[in-house]
């Protein structure tokens, strides 16, 4: 049983959705809901990682400096997770990450779940496999981005 | 320079004659983009079309291209037309002057299938200018909203000074049982919208996949993508409807230009379904 408001929370979100009850038990005891404000920076870009969040609300923007400008490379909103690499060991923080609107999250110290991971097989195995699709995902994003299909060359490498 | 335009009576005209049209207004939409308001001689069959289908607009002395047609079906006394400028014949029709002439011939091609969809939600997904031939479509759901269930519009672009209709978007959005959503790939710190690809906004739609159409327009490759991931989040092929885009030259199947695989793209098309398109989308050869 998931008693909790966390625990519902965990059980309705679309990252764990099909998740074992046994599995929701675990991951429960290991979240705590936060809050960050619009504009508030969850994380910069070489912060050592540490927290992982499921979003339950609001947007935040993935950051990076360019010269003399900052550009978004995505969002991330409710039903989606941010801070994947807080689960790697000597992985820092890719991106800045700032909320576009206010953000209401569950978070999860990275260290603790990828310590679960590696003591319960069954339970590293099902975030891993859910990590995999998140950056499977961003990383096809990514490559339509790159092509630049929208541009008047409709996305021809010359 | 300006040449003359006749126009024969429609009835003794052929599909290759174009129709002389009075240039109305020239709005700009973008950095690159326009939209014109053409003004057919009243009552010509030129100006009755179907959401979906295109014109072949014609500068004298220049040349002709095929132009979606952009604005309300129900409108006839103008003919709507939004357009990128990214070549000689674009670049001549967007700079044209209100009052001067330009050649249509048409209205050619197939249409959304808006009547098939009655009764159904309605998922439009357009990328880039992609969104102009998908507009008829939006305006003839809004004036018989009741003939259609839930609608979304969901809509990609280069970055938010690439987004058209920025005004008219927002307004779709704040109708009952509509949603309006767009995303660029490239947002700046003023943007305070999605960033990412276009298929990232499918999680933010409520549906029933089974009961729901989708229309859409926008490159290829977009299109391609986003047709598997319609299909993966359970929306039937056959619901699935895409427009294309090929080298169309006579808009009525006589010259091949437009050919892909067994259809020509001016006459069978633009819009197919995807169950049609989808051995066709994978070739690299074609």
């Amino acid at each position: 049983m998931i008693p909790t408001a966390v625990g519902a929370a965990l059980k309705d979100h679309p990252f764990l959705e099909g998740v074992p009850e046994r599995l929701l038990d675990k991951l429960s005891q290991l979240a705590f809901e936060v809050t960050f404000e619009e504009d508030q920076i969850i994380f910069r870009e070489g912060d050592p990682s540490s927290f992982f969040y499921l979003i339950l609300s609001g947007l935040v923007a993935l950051e990076l400096a360019a010269p003399g400008r900052v550009v978004t490379i995505q969002t991330v909103g409710d039903g989606e997770e941010l801070g994947w690499s807080s689960l790697m060991s000597r992985v820092d923080k890719q991106f800045r990450a700032r909320c576009m609107k206010p953000v209401k999250a569950l978070a999860f110290d990275g260290a603790r779940v990828a310590a679960e991971c590696e003591e319960d097989h069954e339970f590293g195995y099902l975030i891993m496999r859910r990590i995999l699709v998140t950056v499977a995902e961003r990383l096809r994003s990514t490559r339509m981005q790159v092509l630049d299909v929208y541009s008047a060359r409709g996305g021809q490498i010359k | 320079m300006s040449l003359a335009l006749e126009t024969p009576a429609a009835a003794e005209r052929s599909v290759m004659e174009p129709v002389a049209a009075r240039l109305a207004s020239v709005a700009k939409e973008t950095h690159d983009t326009f939209t014109l308001n053409l003004e057919p001689p009243e009552g010509d069959p030129v100006a009755v079309f179907q959401p979906g289908q295109f014109s072949m607009l014609y500068v004298p002395g220049v040349g002709e291209l095929p132009i979606s047609i952009s604005g309300d079906p129900e409108r006839r006394e103008q003919l709507t037309y939004t357009i990128r400028s990214v070549g000689q014949v674009t670049y001549q029709l967007v700079t044209r002057r209100p009052g001067d002439t330009i050649g249509i011939r048409g209205p050619f091609g197939t249409a959304w299938p808006m009547k098939e969809s009655r009764g159904k939600s309605v998922l439009i997904v357009a990328g880039g200018i992609g969104l102009a031939p998908l507009r008829p479509a939006i305006y003839h759901i809004l004036r018989h909203r009741g003939d259609y269930n839930r609608l979304v519009v969901l809509y990609g672009g280069r970055s938010p000074r690439d987004l058209l209709y920025k005004k008219e978007f927002a307004a779709w959005g704040m109708l009952p049982d509509t949603q309006a959503l767009a995303t660029v790939d490239y947002g700046g710190v003023s943007w305070r919208g999605y960033v990412g690809v276009v298929t990232t906004l499918f999680r933010h739609v409520r549906m029933q996949p089974k009961e729901t159409v989708a229309m859409l327009c926008g490159p290829e490759i977009m299109m391609r993508y986003a047709s598997r991931e319609l299909e993966t989040r359970g929306i039937p092929p056959e619901q699935i409807h895409l427009s294309m885009e090929r080298n169309m030259k006579c808009a009525v199947g006589f010259c091949g230009h437009c050919q892909m695989g067994p259809y020509f793209v001016c006459k069978d098309g633009p819009v197919f379904p995807y169950t049609s398109m989808k051995p066709y989308m994978d070739l690299y050869e074609l």
